[in-house]
């Protein structure tokens, strides 16, 4: 679904964001990129979404060769990426039921897909009561849905969250893993970055660990950081 | 319907919307575009009716008079009209005998003409009268038949002819100058508008990239909005430039400006040409205005 082959990053001020990642991440697979901040997880998820262009390596994504693409091609790949920030990024202007709305107008689905679409994906996140809201009538996590709810309205294969829960409280953050879980068992793969160190444990996913801009950690069932033992 | 249709009639949806929207910076944009057009009408019709003068007065002048020498013979005369003909710069040559030229003049002086009778010999010359095709061929023709028999003068208007082509010259250039620095100010304007109205919705178009929308999805809208712009200033300033110039027009033809209405445009001969010339020019401009405005904006 996903994959690294050598993947280098280095910005034009000289930072090595990213050395030599090898990474590959299965359909259906929920994967938990973890590190401190400034280790390379935001580039990671900049390379995905050709927001940047690797400086060496080959990216794969859906067994496609995207490390070198056309501009023209960008939103493309894009659509078969669902993304969810952890500034939700909802339209004020707009109700939730037109939010959601709004990513399937953009890619020109038929009114009738649309319809059916919006409904069923907000009753997903559990939001079908407040389809006719407008964000600043919304709590936080109730945002986040939204944008959850946005990310997969039109069907991606891949959903990456960006600290989806960094502006949440505990309980709350803990509604939106409950979400992205059933989003990932109908079989979207998750990448999703995150400092939740207590998310992380109880989930027994996946875990990435990037630090200094290399993979020092990928094993089934993690958890946040290991003990370091001797102490 | 298919997706391709919707996706051009969302463009243009959010291409209204954003006009509605951006009511108070749209409307800066449309009085600066009917400023920038109705100041292009005055010029329009300021370069049209000096043509205008600048043509008439090319008419009464493209004629070159050769007078000929009292015993000029009918082949020297024969001579001089192929030479003319030659030149293919000439619409006609027209013999005029002195017995005509004669009548001419007493027609000319009306009741005084009596006073011509008691001439004892007719002192007017044989004339050739050349009609030409462009009064700039004056000198040339001229000069071609210089060294031919029987000629006693050559007269044309070398000073006036001269000038008008220099000013002809200088009006188009100058207003060709004026109205494109004007066209380059509305652009501006116009793009720090449209500058605003995508600050506006940065967000909007951040998502709208994450989601997976095309450039042209992206800048549709805003082009429309431009273009709506562009073209509702051009409405209301061809309303200005029609009406306005109407009023001026007949005002100035009831009074005592009559000789000088006879050169002015009439009204009803512009407003097509001014229609035609703004809508393009309004739209132009907007469209022009919102590519420039998102030239650097867009790019992620």
């Amino acid at each position: 679904m996903i994959r690294f082959v050598n993947v280098s990053k280095e910005y034009k001020n000289g930072v090595k964001a990213l050395s030599n990642i090898n990474l590959s991440i299965d359909k259906g697979e929920f994967v938990f990129i973890v590190g401190p901040s400034g280790a390379g997880k935001s580039t990671l998820i900049k390379l995905i979404l050709k927001e940047e262009n690797p400086t060496d390596g080959r990216i794969y994504l859906n067994n496609k060769d995207i490390t070198y693409v056309k501009n023209r091609r960008i939103p493309f790949i894009r659509r078969s990426v669902g993304v969810v920030f952890q500034d939700f990024r909802l339209l004020p202007n707009k109700t939730v039921y037109e939010n959601v709305a709004f990513a399937m107008e953009i890619v020109g689905a038929p009114p009738k897909e649309i319809r059916r679409n919006v409904p069923m994906v907000l009753s997903m996140v559990d939001l079908s009561d407040k389809a006719h809201n407008y964000p600043n009538e919304l709590s936080g996590g109730e945002h986040q849905r939204v944008a959850i709810a946005r990310a997969i309205v039109n069907s991606p294969p891949i959903l990456i969250a960006d600290e989806p829960t960094g502006n949440l409280d505990p309980d709350t953050a803990w509604g939106i893993m409950k979400v992205l879980r059933d989003i990932n068992r109908r079989g979207t793969t998750i990448l999703m970055a995150t400092h939740a160190k207590d998310i992380v444990d109880a989930m027994k996913k996946r875990v990435v660990e990037i630090d200094k801009g290399i993979i020092i950690r990928d094993e089934e069932k993690g958890v946040y950081e290991h003990e370091i033992p001797g102490y | 319907m298919s997706m391709r249709f919707r996706v051009i009639r969302n463009i243009f949806k959010q291409g209204f919307k954003g006009l509605w929207r951006n009511k108070g910076m749209g409307l800066a944009s449309i009085t600066s575009i009917t400023a920038v057009l109705v100041i292009l009408g005055m010029f329009l019709i300021l370069i049209l009716s000096l043509n205008n003068i600048v043509m008439d007065t090319r008419e009464k002048f493209d004629e070159v008079q050769v007078f000929l020498e009292d015993d000029v013979t009918v082949s020297q005369i024969e001579a001089i009209e192929n030479r003319v003909r030659e030149s293919n710069k000439v619409i006609s040559v027209i013999f005029k005998s002195k017995d005509q030229a004669l009548e001419e003049m007493k027609e000319g002086w009306g009741e005084e003409g009596y006073l011509l009778n008691g001439l004892e010999s007719n002192p007017l010359p044989n004339t050739l009268i050349i009609k030409l095709k462009d009064i700039e061929y004056a000198d040339s023709v001229a000069k071609s038949i210089e060294d031919l028999e029987g000629i006693d003068e050559i007269q044309y208007n070398q000073d006036i002819i001269e000038k008008l082509v220099l000013f002809t010259n200088y009006i188009r250039t100058g207003g060709l100058v004026i109205v494109s620095i004007l066209i380059l100010v509305s652009v501006f304007i116009i793009s720090n508008t449209i500058k605003l109205t995508v600050a506006a919705r940065k967000t909007e178009i951040s998502i709208m990239k994450y989601v997976g929308a095309t450039n042209g999805y992206i800048r549709g809208p805003f082009i429309i909005e431009g273009i709506l712009f562009g073209l509702i200033g051009a409405m209301v300033s061809i309303l200005f430039v029609n009406y306005g110039y109407n009023y001026f027009f007949n005002a100035a033809s009831d009074k005592l400006y009559v000789l000088f209405t006879v050169y002015l445009v009439p009204p009803k001969a512009l407003i097509k040409d001014v229609m035609i010339i703004f809508i393009a020019i309004g739209s132009g401009i907007g469209a022009l205005g919102s590519l420039v405005s998102m030239k650097r904006f867009l790019n992620v």
